[in-house]
């Protein structure tokens, strides 16, 4: 590793990039909220924080996903205030950004991918030979040496990513942004990108990286920005901070009365779970779960803490017999061990499962809330399969009258209501299943305070009511606030359980970034 | 036919963003307007042909059949409005009429069978068919508009092939009479009472057991003006076609499968995972629904409904023809869209595509009777068809 290069932040040189105050309102949010941020030429700047502190938005700021006047403050590039209309005006100015996601088209070549769209022509016909030429001076640059001509579907993750980085490159990126570059690698491939992203930064191009995984960050960046809650926390240089310092910037915050008082004593084990493990479908040798082992009493809420990608969202998806991959170990309910093998299975064995980001996996938003509430309990609103349709009317409304969802009837389309409303109504259709076990995936991610307060409520009082309850959360606070008892997961492993007396954010944190060892 | 159930005729709008609630009325009312829209062009278009053809389009002689025009392409578009709504396409209908209706020929000619065995043997046939291409679709993952175009062709190869490429005359006159025949006059005096009487007592009933459940109900003129507005039109049909030599039996059982899938897309299960599938299909797997077998039974229920239309379209030329049924899969998702379903999430109703088959037939029938040129027709029913999808997709837009 070289030495960070101390000239390059001497208040000579002005900064190649600077965000002022920038902010950020979605309805009933405030995603970002005044975040400074400079970036010097020559300069690799890390930007950590916990899931929805605001990396993502600020970078879709930058990338002029959200065009100027969506945002408030100031972009500058190179002492030029920017005001970018689109994608494309950030790319010109110099902006490349690698997002998690890669934006290659599989069935293209790599030098397409590198030129899609912008494709070198002579007398209206494509340059064949100037596509691949330059293609190829890119990845030279590079260092990498890859045919020019191979499908991009027939490469690794790896290849794909340099692919991605050749192409940000071609657009003359002066400032290039890693999404989470090294969550599909493993480890030589990381070091390989590493070195590549050393030699870029030689070069005097600016580099932002986002990162989960800390010691990547404090072993690469010459700057490490903090972001909570859409705030700018922290910048410090590189050398005078450490993980346990940068994991108290990222929760440091106070959990505020919004949960209720509980006292509730759990009863007999209705989940337990041992010896979990599931390949990873794309990866060999790598495992999307391995050595899971939990149990879950009833009336007590046990919280998933990870960071996305950790494997928690994978692993309620076993547990509701959803994950498309085979899962080896055993999975008891009432402590009879069932074989799931898909949704109606777990139904049948009283699990329910409140899905993550309800708009794609929950409801049908052109339906109405009766049609989506009822979905799942369908077979005891009918005789036969005829609908006893008045019934079916009055038991929604009675549910809409417990969760207070706010509908003016229940042929209100759901796609209309708000997104606490809407993730009230995911609530409503397990709860008329009648469940012992009852999943909850980011039950209150994008809904206001009220919402998500009576989504608490509901929550407390299933526990208290008997049922064994299962949240997963990227907030630390719901965690502390609801769970009596927490596991942290870390790249398909626990790497930590916590009774609620013991646990910290800190801890948990620290367990999520694999800064501690498996408990 | 069920209007007032029909929860998907349109429905409002799909905001990306978080909205406060707002109103169903404004939903309910962008789907009421809809049906009535649907209903004035209809409406407009009968008096417009009445009127050029001096009053020849409207005389119960050619309503009579218009009617039975519009039998056979309505009974596919309720099929075809199922498969729609569960987000899937079927285009071997217009081979599978042919075929069916040519096995049927066959059946009498080469094997002399009965009536019922002929009947039997071209449902059965129909309905596996439907089966088969259904499971290619769900389980082999093939999409429903490769495995049916598929099938369009096969399918129609397997007619010609099975009649050495000539028309088969159709030999028993029972059943001709499936395509040809009327109701008793009498007859259908009494069905038409029977049918004001189960208006009047399916009102009254949902009054008295809405109000026992504490929901709110509507007020009494508004429920009397319901079942009388649906009582006088039922009426009036039904005495325009008693005027000329009574209900045409196509048209009989046009309105009782209209009435059959009304009730199973409203008031079934079956209907309702069909509507949940179309709407979002991971949702709906995840709350515990056999996506994939809902699938095959609802190809296989069209594959049926296409048996039934080939037998009635048989019956009623009195032949099977290698080609015929031809094209009538577009005819019968023309109707489906024109009713307002949407072939890219699962909206729809039985209603919308029945109105939509009936203003498709009355095209044809009063183009034909103008002798406007083949060519014509064909521009006429294609311009029709895109204006009137993007006339509601217009609607749709500002509403949101």
């Amino acid at each position: 590793m070289k030495e960070p290069d101390s000239n390059s932040h001497s208040p000579r040189h002005a900064p190649l990039l600077e965000m002022q105050a920038v902010g950020k309102s979605f309805p009933g949010v405030r995603a970002l909220d005044g975040v400074s941020f400079d970036l010097f030429a020559g300069e690799l700047q890390a930007l950590v924080g916990e899931n929805g502190a605001g990396k993502s938005t600020l970078m879709k700021v930058l990338g002029g996903v959200y065009p100027a006047g969506e945002y408030e403050g100031k972009i500058v590039i190179s002492g030029a205030e920017q005001h970018f209309a689109g994608v494309r005006d950030a790319e010109r100015a110099g902006i490349a950004i690698v997002f998690q996601e890669l934006s290659l088209v599989p069935q293209l070549s790599v030098a397409e991918n590198i030129f899609l769209g912008r494709l070198p022509t002579r007398a209206g016909l494509v340059d064949w030979i100037s596509v691949h030429e330059k293609a190829s001076a890119l990845l030279k640059r590079l260092g990498v040496q890859m045919p020019t001509d191979a499908l991009v579907a027939t490469l690794g993750i790896a290849q794909q990513q340099l692919v991605e980085i050749a192409k940000a490159l071609s657009h003359d990126g002066r400032i290039l942004v890693l999404d989470e570059p090294t969550t599909a690698l493993n480890d030589s491939e990381a070091k390989a990108l590493f070195r590549i992203l050393d030699n870029l930064r030689s070069s005097g191009m600016g580099l932002i990286y986002i990162s989960h995984r800390l010691e990547e960050v404090l072993y690469l960046a010459d700057r490490i920005t903090v972001l909570r809650d859409g705030r700018s926390i922290a910048t410090r240089i590189r050398g005078s901070v450490d993980r346990h310092q940068l994991v108290s910037l990222m929760v440091g915050r106070e959990i505020s009365q919004v949960f209720p008082d509980r006292n509730r004593t759990p009863g007999a084990p209705v989940l337990e779970v041992a010896n979990l493990r599931v390949r990873h479908p794309v990866i060999p040798g790598r495992y999307v779960l391995s050595e899971i082992g939990f149990e879950v009493r009833a009336g007590e809420v046990l919280g998933i803490a990870g960071l996305m990608g950790s494997g928690r969202t994978a692993l309620l998806n076993v547990l509701f017999g959803s994950f498309p991959e085979r899962t080896d170990g055993e999975i008891r309910v009432a402590g009879i061990a069932v074989d799931l093998q898909g949704p109606g299975d777990a139904i049948r064995e009283r699990i329910a499962f409140v899905t993550e980001d309800r708009k794609r996996f929950g409801l049908s938003l052109i339906a109405s809330v009766l049609e989506n509430t009822t979905l799942a309990a369908l077979p005891g609103l009918a005789m036969g399969p005829v609908l006893r349709r008045h019934e079916e009317v009055a038991v929604v409304e009675r549910s809409m009258k417990e969760l207070r969802i706010k509908a003016s009837s229940p042929d209100t389309i759901v796609g209309t209501l708000s997104g606490g409303n809407q993730q009230k109504v995911v609530l409503a259709r397990w709860l008329l299943t009648k469940p012992r076990i009852l999943l909850l995936d980011e039950p209150t991610r994008g809904i206001d305070v009220a919402a998500k307060q009576e989504i608490y409520r509901q929550i407390d009082e299933l526990a208290s009511r008997g049922l064994a309850l299962i949240v997963v959360s990227s907030e630390m606070e719901e965690l502390l606030g609801l769970c009596d008892r927490i596991v942290v997961m870390h790249e398909g492993r626990i790497t930590g359980r916590f009774n609620r007396k013991d646990a910290t954010s800190e801890h948990i944190m620290a367990c999520a970034t694999g800064t501690v060892n498996p408990a | 036919m069920n209007v007032s159930t029909s929860a998907h005729l349109g429905s409002g709008s799909m905001e990306p963003a978080e909205l406060p609630a707002r109103g169903k009325e404004h939903a309910s009312l962008q789907q009421t307007l809809r049906a009535y829209g649907m209903l004035a062009a209809l409406v407009v278009i009968w008096l417009a042909f009445d009127y050029a053809t001096d009053g020849v389009f409207l005389r119960p002689r050619n309503f009579s059949n218009l009617m039975r025009q519009t039998a056979v392409t309505g009974i596919l578009a309720v099929g075809m409005l199922m498969v729609i709504v569960a987000g899937e396409i079927d285009l071997s209908v217009g081979s599978l009429v042919g075929l069916t209706g040519m096995i049927a020929a066959l059946a009498q000619a080469n094997y002399h069978l009965g009536l019922a065995p002929t009947l039997l043997l071209a449902c059965v046939v129909g309905m596996l068919i439907g089966i088969v291409q259904g499971t290619i679709a769900a389980h082999a993952r093939v999409p429903s508009f490769i495995v049916t175009l598929g099938g369009l062709l096969a399918w129609r190869g397997v007619t010609k092939g099975t009649s050495g490429g000539v028309t088969i005359p159709i030999s028993l006159d029972t059943f001709n009479s499936i395509g040809q025949s009327y109701l008793d006059r009498s007859l259908g005096i009494i069905l038409a009472t029977i049918a004001v009487l189960v208006i009047i007592v399916r009102e009254c009933r949902s009054r008295v057991a809405r109000s026992r459940l504490g929901l709110p109900t509507l007020t009494l003129t508004k429920t009397i003006a319901r079942a009388l507005g649906l009582s006088v039109v039922l009426i009036a049909l039904v005495a325009a076609l008693t005027s000329y030599q009574g209900i045409p039996i196509p048209v009989l059982l046009f309105a009782l499968i209209a009435l059959l899938g009304a009730f199973v897309m409203s008031n079934t299960t079956f209907g309702r995972y069909l509507y949940a599938i179309g709407g979002n299909r991971e949702a709906a797997r995840l709350s515990g629904i056999n996506t994939r077998l809902w699938i095959v039974a609802v190809f296989g229920g069209m594959g049926l409904l296409a048996a039934l239309a080939g037998i009635i379209y048989t019956a009623r030329v009195g032949s099977a023809s290698p080609d015929a049924g031809m094209l009538l899969e577009l005819d019968a998702i023309a109707a489906c869209v024109i009713g307002g379903a949407s072939l890219m999430d699962g909206r729809g109703a039985v209603f919308g595509a029945c109105i939509g088959a009936l203003l498709m037939a009355s095209l044809d029938n009063g183009m034909s009777l103008k002798n406007v040129a083949d060519y014509i027709q064909d521009i006429v029913k294609g311009g029709i068809l895109v204006i009137a999808v993007a006339l509601d997709m217009l609607g749709r837009k500002r509403a949101t």
